[in-house]
């Protein structure tokens, strides 16, 4: 059974190469879009959809930082948001708690300005931790910690999301 | 109906033989119809000259259809049978249409079947999978929940999607006669912002048509094959769309010719008709202000000032003022001035419309306005030079107008056409596409689930597992809805259906798991499937608007002579060009790639051609098609194979990028 990375001729570790990872998804959809095989058996179709399919799943999964750690873990039998997967640092539960705090004021008030702030601040966070996580998994392969980690990056991104939906609303 | 070309048996289609294919923009205000001739992308004029055909189709009192410039001619002395800019009303229900006030159209409502239950199939991605054991007791409850719409004509109701494939029929027969020939298909295109009720509805209109749909294209992307392959361009475009009635935004990466969009946004109920209508309440005010006592407008006189509304509109474009003039029904006399400064300020929220899904667009493709190497205007309304400004505002640059923006979709959509339909085997180009609502479930409360995200890459499949929530339940009601919102009732909802058969089992203990496909057309197709107890149970629902699969059947055979044996016939035509296809595309993979499997395996393979040969030769359409059903399974490991060997040869061959790096 390939795995995305396999499936992306790309070595399974945090740190990836994107333009490789561009590269190669763009390789896989030419040589497999179901456009290429309009006229083709029905059973080529039906191979055709599934594997621009995996790729498009694949290179979704690889190419967001979050993504690609969550599935890394997986790949070692670790659910990373698995309910009893809940113990956080006490800090970042309070930065966790700042963050949403700050989200609301910002939402309540309609303050784009600041939602815009917040999502940039929680970026810079965001980076951080995936230079750690290079680290993490790449080198001193302390899963443990990496799962933490990776459970930070997921709340960042869910927080992320939620500023982007505020900022529709309020537009 | 186009029959594909038939070849003989055993011979593929002759290399140098022109398959002719066709791109058409079904527009709003106008349609266009192009293909690719001799390498060049060339829009189709009719014997007038004419490239675009208005979307206009009036049912006459002789019971013609007349379309284009002679019905739009007629509109103001009969804007009842007269339909224009019907694409607003394709995939809707009455509530949608806020504007009917506005329109001379006597709209009906019809209950519609909204869901027809394509087939009840074993698992789609394995055919050698057993049966599933339920599949007896299993059943689709469609339950229709919208209500069709259909506009009262002479000629009887009519929905959108009858009155569209006129337009298409007439352009099918420009594109025939032009070519001298029958097409072997279309690309259609549609806004990147249509949902699935509004492209069902497209798709449902060519087939009426008698047109086989290689591909429904949305406009923007079509757009930026036209532009980026005219300019050999690289890096990251926005196409901002204003049609008649729809706006689109997508922002798509260029690179080495693979057409990449990263987002698309847009507003499908918001286009240049928009502008024309302001225009038309602006000027009702001003003649309100100097006579008290005017009377309601008839729908001659709604549809008369509406046309020189749009005059004005196109008129200020390049002039400072406009003279609105016409005597109305009851007599009296409009005769108002308009400079372009007004109209700019009378239009400024419809301009500042655009710029909201613009930003949203920006921000889900993960863009700054550095990033942005170009921006590509496209439809007929970008002419005004307010929207030109605010574009340009926005984006800090000035937008790229070097291309028709009334030519430039169907323009794309044709060299589409043309790659599809295999008359340009260089792989050079390449669409990726994304889905423009996110689609998602209706889960306990009245909230939905999201299962694919917007702005996700096609072809997508995605699935979601759901449990049954009383002891001893055994359906289960699956509500298919799409857009951002939470709530159920602010989404589209495009399909309902029970999954039945579910084994009693304690309530939490049934895995049923929902898979939501979307292929390279945008469409949707949902399947659940119970998964407990090894038990497999799967039904699959395709949503259907406006029309039922039998009630297009109907209209497609009353277009034919509807006689058994014509029908026989046709079925055995259909079945012999099915086994032709399969036969050519076959035989040229074993020549090609043959060595990728085994002597007994090709020898097996072989053997299935040789049957079908036989079989074709007969007069059974049945036995033929099941001919080819066993041909195509006997080709399954050898098609995996290829796949295979196909991306690897990709992956391994270099590129100048790659050297660079």
């Amino acid at each position: 059974m390939q795995n995305y990375f396999s499936l992306l001729h790309l070595t399974q570790q945090f740190a990836i190469d994107i333009k490789a990872l561009e590269s190669n998804y763009r390789k896989i959809q030419s040589a497999s879009h179901p456009d290429r095989f309009v006229s083709a058996s029905p059973a080529e179709k039906l191979q055709s959809m599934q594997l621009a399919t995996s790729a498009n799943e694949a290179y979704s999964v690889l190419k967001n930082p979050a993504g690609r750690a969550k599935y890394l873990l997986e790949l070692r039998g670790i659910n990373a948001i698995a309910e009893t997967n809940t113990a956080m640092p006490a800090d970042f539960l309070m930065q966790q708690m700042a963050w949403r705090e700050r989200l609301e004021e910002a939402k309540a008030a309609k303050d784009l300005a600041d939602l815009e702030a917040l999502a940039s601040e929680m970026q810079a966070e965001a980076k951080a931790i995936q230079d750690e996580l290079i680290d993490l998994f790449d080198v001193t392969k302390n899963l443990a910690k990496a799962t933490d980690e990776t459970r930070k990056l997921i709340f960042i991104d869910k927080v992320c999301a939620d500023i982007h939906h505020a900022i529709e609303q309020i537009e | 109906m186009a029959l594909l070309q038939i070849s003989e048996p055993g011979m593929s289609a002759a290399p140098h033989q022109h398959r002719l294919a066709v791109g058409i923009d079904l527009g709003t205000t106008n349609s266009l119809v192009a293909t690719v001739k001799s390498g060049m992308a060339t829009v189709l004029q009719d014997e007038h000259g004419h490239a675009l055909l208005p979307s206009v189709v009036r049912y006459t009192p002789d019971n013609k259809v007349i379309v284009g410039h002679e019905a739009q001619a007629q509109q103001s002395a009969d804007p009842v049978n007269t339909i224009s800019s019907v694409k607003r009303f394709m995939g809707r229900s009455l509530k949608d249409i806020a504007d009917r006030a506005h329109t001379p159209y006597r709209f009906v409502e019809h209950h519609a079947h909204t869901i027809s239950p394509s087939s009840l199939t074993g698992d789609g991605g394995s055919r050698s999978s057993p049966q599933p054991a339920l599949i007896q007791e299993m059943g689709v409850n469609p339950q229709a929940h919208t209500k069709l719409l259909q506009l009262q004509t002479r000629a009887g109701a009519k929905t959108p999607v009858e009155i569209s494939a006129e337009i298409l029929k007439t352009l099918k027969a420009r594109a025939e006669k032009s070519l001298s020939g029958e097409l072997i298909g279309a690309v259609i295109t549609v806004p990147a912002y249509f949902d699935d009720a509004q492209r069902q509805a497209t798709k449902d209109a060519a087939r009426l048509a008698g047109l086989n749909v290689l591909r429904l294209l949305n406009e923007p992307t079509a757009a930026a094959v036209a532009y980026g392959l005219d300019n050999a361009s690289e890096g990251c475009f926005v196409i901002y769309d204003l049609g008649g009635g729809t706006f689109d935004i997508s922002i798509l990466h260029l690179s080495k010719g693979v057409f990449e969009v990263l987002a698309t946004n847009g507003d499908s109920a918001l286009g240049g008709d928009d502008f024309d209508h302001r225009i038309y309440c602006w000027v009702l005010d001003k003649v309100r202000e100097a006579s008290e006592h005017f009377a309601p407008l008839s729908e001659e006189d709604t549809r008369l000032l509406l046309t020189k509304a749009r005059q004005a509109k196109e008129w200020l474009t390049d002039n400072h003022e406009a003279q609105i003039v016409c005597k109305l029904s009851n007599g009296s006399l409009v005769d108002v001035t308009l400079t372009a400064q007004q109209l700019v300020e009378i239009t400024q929220h419809l301009v500042t419309k655009t710029l909201v899904p613009t930003r949203k667009a920006m921000r889900d493709a993960g863009l700054s306005i550095e990033d942005i190497n170009g921006v590509v205007l496209v439809g007929g309304a970008t002419r005004m030079p307010q929207i030109r400004h605010a574009v340009e505002d926005y984006f800090q640059q000035e937008p790229l107008t070097n291309l028709d923006p009334d030519k430039v979709v169907a323009l794309g959509a044709a060299i589409q056409a043309n790659i599809l339909a295999g008359n340009k085997n260089d792989d050079d180009l390449l669409l990726l596409d994304v889905t423009p609502l996110s689609l998602g479930l209706e889960t306990m409360g009245g909230l939905v689930e999201k299962v694919i995200q917007r702005n996700s890459t096609l072809p997508i499949a995605r699935a979601q597992e759901f449990t049954t929530y009383k002891d001893g339940q055994t359906a289960m009601s699956i509500h298919v809805v799409q857009g951002e919102r939470e709530q159920v009732c602010d989404c589209r909802s495009l399909a309902r259906f029970e999954l039945r058969g579910i084994p009693p089992m304690a309530a939490g203990a049934a895995r049923i798991r929902v898979t939501f496909t979307v292929d390279a057309d945008g469409l949707l197709s949902v399947s659940a499937r119970e998964q407990s107890t090894g038990v497999e149970a799967h039904v699959e629902v395709k949503p259907s608007y406006g029309l039922s699969e039998d009630e297009i059947t109907s209209m497609l055979k009353a277009s034919f002579s509807s006689a058994e044996e014509d029908k026989k016939a046709r079925m055995l035509a259909e079945a012999r060009v099915s086994a032709g296809a399969i036969i050519s595309s076959v035989t040229a993979a074993l020549a090609m790639d043959g060595s990728l499997i085994t002597a007994t395996e090709k020898q097996a393979i072989e053997t299935e051609i040789e049957r079908l040969k036989t079989i074709a030769d007969a007069d059974d359409a049945h036995a033929i098609n099941q001919a080819v059903d066993a041909l195509n399974h006997a080709t399954e490991a050898f098609a995996a194979a290829r796949m295979n060997a196909s991306v690897n040869r990709a992956l391994a061959g270099k590129n100048l990028e790659d050297i660079k790096l």
